[in-house]
């Protein structure tokens, strides 16, 4: 992508544009966009781990329950001593937001690399099965941790998020992943991901390649969850299971592993998708894997991959 | 020393279920390379056949028993080698990625659509066999307890002989060893592989008849969680390897069962996960497994 800082600079500028005008837009469609940016975080982020280095992880969800979960933290335990009983201005609310969305991001990033570093040895189905154990893991523990509401999960976070911090995220995160990738250090992840025992033979470091993806990849992760949490205002360890992990695997796939634009496009039909099939919910899942099904059968490159000559994965 | 005595009980009944499940992983998982993701779901069907199957006989007679797993396990069979024959036959030569999405998909859709056809709310499983306790010194033993560690016996040492005394096993462990050199011998590699499929989706049925036996409370998801510890179970014991898989079972039920009942039961779940990451770190192979190199 050519000058992706002025990309970065427009989805900036388009974040504050909309927020803007926000008041002018039906809340119910504000909601559904600010799910679509979310969603985009997280499939953006993961197609950096799965798409661009090959890895396999089932953990997105793991992570973003880490960001949600030391985020609300920050803004209902610490928030009120800083702000002070009035709750502060706008600004100081945001950076206090702001804050907040660092600590979760930089926890999940934690939590990556502390999962990275052992099981990033291994490969493929392997690390998809440690990724998804780990996933379990982090749920058992935020259900036992009483602090943190345990199994009811945490209720009463202040609905900081909007339109402009989700959307000014989406851009941070395409921007930070295209820029990684399209880097000559960012090289390696592609190097990693076509033939590992080749990039090895060149002389590349791929495991920390692959940490390094991970590390990145849990951040916005991280913050993803974040900015969930204080949408929805309440969290519970089970929404972050097995099958959110899935449903972001789903959009990284179905816009073609290593295609930033294609995930975009899959996380925004993924997103719609379910409102549109709100009739018939129960079958949404059902549709969901069949479309998985299907599409590795008969093109396994993803939906949105329009490059010839190139397999997806 | 009573309490321990009893816990190792429950630990090794529930062990050999997962046992029974860690089967078809690991010899799925030696044919072809890849981790059958549905498999936990074709053990959950199991539960279910036995269910619909169990409903039609009277209660409590060791014949109607048998006659459930029989069905469960024939069904199981015929549904392992149809998912083999529709889904994963024509991913053979995809990358591997493709392949476990593939099969986390075809999870997914038997597990929704479970839900779709049986509903999402649990069902009480028929007691089957008869069913009596007992007691021997201070241990509280069940019949079902029995039944499920004599079963496994039974149907391990089955799948012993048809593995390393039969033509066909040998075929297959020449498949798991090398699929060309073995279709270069005049072996049908997917007649094997089908074979493989029906063996262990037998099993896995096998084991959700059991398991409903001992918890009789079944619904559409019950195969998530007995399934991922199943395999960890195969990879504690080394993936491919059919010994380690009941090894790696048995000792997982009890290190569970053991848990379950400390101060830490909470985290129950967790533990089987825990165990994974750990053998993952120091021994990757698995108890029983033999490190290879890839080579290029």
């Amino acid at each position: 992508m050519p000058r992706p800082h002025l990309y970065l600079l427009a989805g900036l500028l388009a974040a504050f544009g909309i927020s803007y005008f926000s008041g002018h837009i039906d809340p119910y469609q504000l909601d559904v966009l600010t799910g679509i940016g979310i969603n985009i975080i997280l499939a953006v982020s993961l197609n950096l781990v799965n798409g661009y280095t090959g890895q396999f992880s089932l953990g997105h969800a793991g992570f973003m329950s880490v960001g949600a979960y030391l985020a609300a933290a920050v803004s209902v335990f610490l928030g009120p001593k800083i702000l002070g009983a009035d709750g502060g201005a706008l600004w100081q609310q945001g950076l206090l937001f702001f804050g907040a969305l660092l600590a979760g991001g930089l926890s999940a990033a934690f939590a990556g690399l502390l999962v990275g570093v052992p099981s990033l040895r291994l490969k493929g189905d392997y690390l998809a099965l440690v990724t998804l154990g780990f996933g379990e893991i982090i749920r058992v523990i935020f259900q036992n941790v009483e602090v943190l509401g345990g199994a009811l999960g945490l209720n009463g976070i202040p609905p900081y998020t909007s339109i402009f911090w989700v959307l000014a995220f989406v851009a941070i995160t395409t921007f930070t992943v295209t820029c990684l990738v399209n880097s000559t250090y960012g090289r390696g992840f592609l190097a990693t991901r076509d033939d590992e025992i080749a990039a090895e033979a060149v002389g590349l470091n791929t495991t920390r390649y692959k940490i390094t993806a991970f590390v990145i990849g849990a951040f916005f992760a991280g913050i993803a969850g974040g900015l969930y949490g204080h949408f929805k205002m309440t969290i519970t360890p089970t929404g972050f299971d097995f099958t959110k992990s899935i449903e972001i695997v789903v959009m990284v796939i179905l816009g073609g592993m290593g295609n930033t634009l294609g995930v975009i496009l899959a996380a925004i039909l993924l997103t719609l998708l379910p409102e549109l099939l709100r009739p018939i919910a129960e079958y949404r899942m059902v549709i969901y894997s069949l479309l998985l099904i299907v599409l590795m059968l008969v093109r396994p490159q993803g939906l949105f991959n329009f490059k010839f000559g190139r397999g997806g994965t | 020393m009573t309490e321990f005595l009893q816990q190792l009980l429950n630990g090794l009944s529930l062990g050999a279920i997962y046992a029974l499940i860690a089967l078809g992983y690991t010899m799925v998982y030696g044919v072809l390379r890849f981790i059958n993701f549905a498999h936990a779901d074709v053990f959950m069907l199991g539960a279910f056949i036995g269910y619909y199957i169990g409903n039609h006989i009277p209660e409590g007679t060791i014949g109607g028993g048998l006659l459930v797993m029989a069905g469960a396990m024939i069904g199981c069979a015929v549904i392992g080698m149809l998912i083999e024959r529709l889904v994963y036959r024509p991913l053979r030569s995809a990358p591997t990625l493709n392949v476990l999405i593939t099969a986390i998909g075809v999870s997914l859709l038997l597990e929704y659509s479970g839900q779709l056809f049986f509903g999402a709310a649990p069902r009480t499983f028929p007691a089957i066999f008869p069913a009596a306790n007992f007691r021997l010194g201070g241990l509280a033993i069940s019949s079902n307890q029995i039944l499920v560690i004599g079963i496994t016996l039974v149907l391990l040492l089955a799948l012993h002989f048809i593995v390393m005394k039969t033509k066909i096993g040998t075929a297959m462990r020449a498949v798991s060893l090398n699929p060309r050199a073995a279709s270069l011998v005049g072996i049908n590699n997917d007649f094997i592989i089908s074979f493989t499929f029906a063996v262990g989706s037998a099993m896995a049925g096998a084991g959700g008849v059991l398991y409903a036996l001992n918890y009789p409370s079944i619904d559409p998801l019950m195969g998530v969680l007995p399934g991922l510890k199943a395999f960890v179970a195969a990879i504690l014991g080394g993936i491919g390897n059919i010994p380690g898989a009941a090894l790696g079972g048995l000792l997982l039920g009890t290190v569970e069962t053991f848990v379950g009942g400390s101060a830490f039961s909470t985290y129950k779940d967790a533990i089987a996960f825990g165990i994974l990451i750990v053998i993952l770190l120091f021994r990757p192979a698995g108890l029983l497994g033999k490190f290879t190199v890839e080579k290029v």
